[in-house]
């Protein structure tokens, strides 16, 4: 079987589970949803004052929920004894990690892309605003499923590592929220977003290109 | 020093030390194709740590394994396509089915799904295949797992307790498989301390722990 199969066969056994896992999936979802429809409730409803605030706290949201659903990326798989078999299969280990990354991020980081342009109503944003925003989280949350996976794999044999890995991943995840947020800021105001885009774009390609490897090189470590 | 063309699997000066206690020093073994090793040894003696450190997944403090001749190191690309390990835990997905499960690794090994519906009658799993395995009986999920290591085409085996949970039935079935891969040419290493029949001469032994 060549290597495209194998990733298909991967990704295609993690959508199956996720399937079978409804709850799992929703709950960083609904913890978005939560969190960016609350603070226009809180705040005093001037459009100025939500505009500026909007692009901030939807990219927040995102990042946190991106951090929810991380624990579990690889937590199962080292207890029932899949990661091991994937580990002695012939198959290149980075290659079944980003196949279990990218479900990750069709399961998680997908779903907020999808769900933020209708929160980013609730903040007056301008309809400029909103297409970075979306823009952003397309190349951003991608970005960090692929930094949250060697979070995980590194803290995978810990027990009790929620709180570790936020330590380890959120400070390599702070450009990509600052870019998100910002590129989105300037778009809201009507100005030129390319700097940023590209900086987003060229750390979703740097991510894309070495850390599988970094997650299985931290697998390895792991079960050990 | 070995010589080895041939297939054979050989460890060379395995220590490994977990915390105070040493599980084996300086142990060398070599397991030539055709014949079956067993590990024996108390509860905790390390038989299971010996078969990860076999497989690769756990290093020894200080020796090495080889493949043929070569450290899995080198050659772990070639090593891992001749291996089937069927560890400690069964390595299934709790939330699918049993054919679901064995699906996955029968695209990987390029099975068709005939072959992996005979491999469930023959292991009398046809009942509950298309239950999720966290039902299964322990027994049950041995065998679903144990499905994988037949489909898998491996020449080196390495079994961690393979007939431990299985009902009498269930164990002939596994010697059975096990005598067949070793006349074929296969090379099987057993970590149990349950007996493993097999017809011809008694297998090889190797004991860890103080008593040996």
């Amino acid at each position: 079987m060549n290597l495209a199969r194998f990733f298909a066969a991967i990704v295609r056994r993690e959508l199956q589970i996720a399937f079978k896992r409804w709850g799992d999936l929703v709950s960083p979802l609904m913890f978005f949803v939560m969190v960016a429809s609350l603070f226009p409730l809180a705040l005093s409803p001037q459009h100025e004052m939500l505009r500026n605030l909007g692009p901030a706290v939807l990219w927040i949201a995102a990042l946190l929920a991106t951090l929810l659903s991380l624990n579990a990326l690889f937590r199962a798989d080292i207890e029932d004894g899949s990661m091991e078999q994937l580990v002695l299969s012939p198959y290149p280990l980075a290659l079944a990690l980003f196949g279990k990354t990218v479900a990750h991020w069709l399961l998680n980081g997908l779903p907020l892309v999808v769900l933020a342009p209708a929160l980013a109503v609730t903040y007056y944003l301008p309809g400029e605003g909103v297409r970075a925003l979306s823009l952003t989280l397309l190349i951003g949350t991608p970005t960090l499923s692929l930094l949250g996976a060697v979070g995980a794999a590194l803290t995978a044999g810990v027990r009790q590592s929620g709180g570790l890995l936020a330590l380890l991943v959120l400070p390599l995840m702070l450009p990509v929220l600052m870019f998100g947020a910002r590129a989105t800021d300037l778009a809201a105001s009507g100005e030129q977003i390319s700097g940023p885009v590209y900086l987003l774009s060229a750390l979703f390609l740097l991510a894309l290109s070495l850390l599988p490897l970094a997650s299985a090189a931290a697998i390895r470590i792991s079960l050990d | 020093m070995v010589d080895c063309s041939k297939t054979c699997l050989s460890a060379i000066d395995l220590t490994l030390w977990r915390g105070p206690n040493c599980l084996f020093e300086e142990l060398s073994f070599q397991v030539d194709a055709g014949s079956l090793l067993l590990v024996r040894g108390t509860n905790g003696s390390g038989k299971t740590t010996l078969l990860r450190v076999l497989s690769g997944l756990t290093r020894p403090e200080s020796g090495h394994v080889q493949w043929c001749g070569e450290s899995i190191e080198k050659t772990r690309q070639a090593f891992t396509a001749a291996l089937a390990y069927f560890g400690h835990a069964d390595g299934l997905k709790a939330d699918l089915t049993v054919t679901q499960n064995l699906e996955f690794s029968a695209r990987l090994y390029g099975r068709s799904g005939e072959q992996v519906s005979g491999l469930l009658k023959a292991l009398n799993l046809s009942q509950c295949a298309q239950l999720e395995t966290r039902y299964l009986s322990a027994g049950q999920k041995r065998r679903t797992a144990l499905a994988r290591v037949l489909m898998s085409n491996a020449t080196l085996w390495l079994l961690d307790e393979p007939v431990t949970n299985l009902d009498s039935v269930g164990r002939d079935y596994v010697e059975d498989r096990l005598r067949e891969h070793i006349a074929g040419g296969g090379l099987a290493i057993a970590a149990t301390h349950e007996d493993i029949r097999l017809a011809s001469e008694s297998p090889d032994e190797i004991f860890l722990g103080d008593d040996a």
